[in-house]
């Protein structure tokens, strides 16, 4: 009893502040976003395309900085043309790691040099490589609800032939189904989804919220619909329990999220090994 | 097994090719091919690796051009996202590692190619579990895939493959991975699955064994040329040394198997090439 109330009088405390206020809108769409998206990626093992995106927007983001647009729409506007790009050259270049590595090496560096040409303070740099969520202006929280909630709409519309493509692309293909328009589908839906992740996990950690909750997810349900439902549910803990926590301890967010994601990858693990 | 004379004379032909001819970009892969297939009849396609069966599925799938001559197949000429082929291709993306339930991948294969969420429908579902049944799978159903046997998982590709009740089967090497017992296992299904549904079914294998007693016809491809007939017909020394062009011997053991000699490295002169082809 006297748990409870402590824990509805440290959340009243919490939520007089505005900035936590926008944490826990934007990242409980972000949350919601990557878990969906994650279990695609898992699935169609385009985890590496994922980091690839994440690097790209940090290109973006460097040069909408240096130019003085918003970061977040630079990231965005960076990974979809390298999804798009990734995308046309069909689902055998996701797996392409020597040619995205080498892409993506070469957009982090130009990432740098922008941020070098940057006569500003270099903290903006700090927080797009690791997030910082509890920074978030009220106009990105808006955006980034905007950007979840089309995705979510899209996924569901494109979600059977994109599970079926992601399963068993020639069945699908001697089907009939356009399956390079879904891998371009789908690979914008991920650009999009990893670059508003990146205000959670910034770009250095994007797969502790992109893949690693809808790996332990898929090692817990066979049913894709349940898998989705946990990889999202694992996300959002995280990511509730993170903020939490960061509110009382001086330590970054992004550290806490990644750990309890990475906590509860392990003991599924550990668990399953028996 | 010869109750096959009467399905035959069930359906008309269903595949025929006259003077066909394929090209692998600028190369021939094979050329002036003539076959007629009938409704209900089990055809094995045999060949040397990269010898072009792969491709005689893409030319029925409608996934690959006709560089000369013609084919039809069951009245039209070949078209992509054919509903009436049902298509089990050698490779998939599912291996150990896909913890997805197999009634889940042929519920896809079913109702996949619809827009809009569903979290599970009935018509999907009886549709499913018919199939998986019709391949005595239905065990299986809530299996995931990663926990499946090779035989195993290649009944449940053919599921895959019947849920959408198709009048032909295209099987890509449903038996390269599966041990003598195994492959004759599922070949016996297979066969059944023919008779029971009428249905025209092309398997392709590079060994003939496990399949001999069940086959109404061979299309045997190599040398870029394609011959067909009854087994006893097509798989003979002297049918086999003139495709091949060099002197090949079929040997018969006790057991009822056959073992195709290829002398003077004509065999492994095609395998190089095909492997070339095959890593483009």
């Amino acid at each position: 009893m006297l748990l409870n109330v402590d824990i509805i009088y440290m959340l009243h405390v919490m939520f007089r502040y505005q900035f936590m206020q926008h944490a826990f809108e934007a990242g409980t769409a972000i949350a919601i976003v990557a878990g969906i998206i994650g279990y695609l990626v898992v699935l169609r093992r385009t985890s590496f395309a994922a980091h690839a995106y994440a690097e790209i927007g940090f290109t973006g983001a460097a040069g909408s900085i240096l130019v003085g647009i918003n970061p977040v729409l630079g990231m965005l506007a960076a990974s979809l043309a390298g999804g798009f790009g990734i995308a046309i050259l069909g689902k055998r270049a996701e797996h392409r790691d020597v040619e995205v590595g080498s892409v993506l090496a070469f957009a982090l560096a130009l990432g740098l040099l922008f941020l070098g040409m940057y006569t500003g303070y270099a903290t903006e740099a700090y927080s797009i490589l690791f997030g910082e969520i509890l920074g978030i202006s009220s106009s990105n929280v808006f955006l980034t609800v905007i950007v979840s909630m089309v995705i979510i709409a899209a996924a569901a519309l494109v979600y059977r032939p994109i599970l079926f493509a992601s399963l068993d692309e020639d069945v699908a293909e001697a089907k009939g189904m356009p399956v390079t328009l879904l891998g371009i589908v789908f690979m914008l839906l991920l650009a999009g989804a990893v670059s508003i992740a990146i205000q959670v996990s910034g770009v250095l950690l994007i797969f502790a919220l992109m893949v690693t909750p809808a790996a332990t997810a898929i090692r817990l349900a066979k049913k894709p619909v349940y898998a989705i439902a946990i990889s999202s549910g694992i996300s959002l803990f995280a990511t509730w329990a993170g903020l939490i926590i960061a509110f009382y301890e001086p330590y970054p967010v992004s550290f806490f999220i990644v750990g309890i994601v990475f906590a509860t990858y392990l003991a599924v693990r550990i668990i399953q090994r028996k | 097994m010869h109750g096959e004379k009467d399905v035959r004379k069930k359906g008309g032909i269903v595949v025929s090719a006259r003077n066909l001819t394929v090209n692998y970009g600028k190369k021939t892969v094979w050329h002036d091919a003539n076959f007629d297939v009938a409704r209900g009849e089990f055809v094995a396609v045999i060949g040397p690796n990269g010898a072009g069966k792969t491709t005689m599925f893409k030319l029925l799938l409608g996934l690959q051009q006709v560089a000369g001559g013609e084919i039809e197949i069951m009245g039209s000429h070949p078209k992509r996202g054919n509903p009436k082929i049902g298509y089990v291709p050698q490779k998939h993306g599912i291996d150990n590692e896909t913890n997805v339930e197999c009634v889940e991948l042929v519920k896809l294969a079913y109702s996949g190619n619809k827009l809009g969420f569903s979290i599970s429908s009935r018509k999907e579902n009886d549709a499913a579990l018919h199939a998986l049944e019709s391949v005595k799978a239905l065990d299986l159903a809530n299996k995931p895939m990663s926990a499946l046997s090779g035989g195993e998982l290649q009944r449940i590709f053919l599921a895959e493959a019947l849920v959408s009740d198709p009048e032909m089967l295209l099987l890509d090497e449903p038996l390269s991975n599966l041990d003598i017992r195994r492959a004759k296992e599922l070949v016996s299904l297979i066969s059944s699955v023919v008779k029971d549904r009428n249905v025209t079914t092309f398997l392709v294998a590079h060994d003939i064994n496990p399949l001999i007693q069940f086959l109404d016809k061979v299309i045997y491809i190599a040398n870029g040329k394609v011959a067909i007939g009854t087994p006893d017909k097509v798989l003979t020394s002297e049918s086999l040394s003139e495709l091949y062009g060099t002197h090949v011997e079929v040997l018969h053991d006790s057991m009822g198997h056959i073992l195709i000699h290829t002398l003077y490295g004509a065999q492994d002169e095609v395998k190089e090439n095909d492997y070339n082809a095959s890593k483009r």
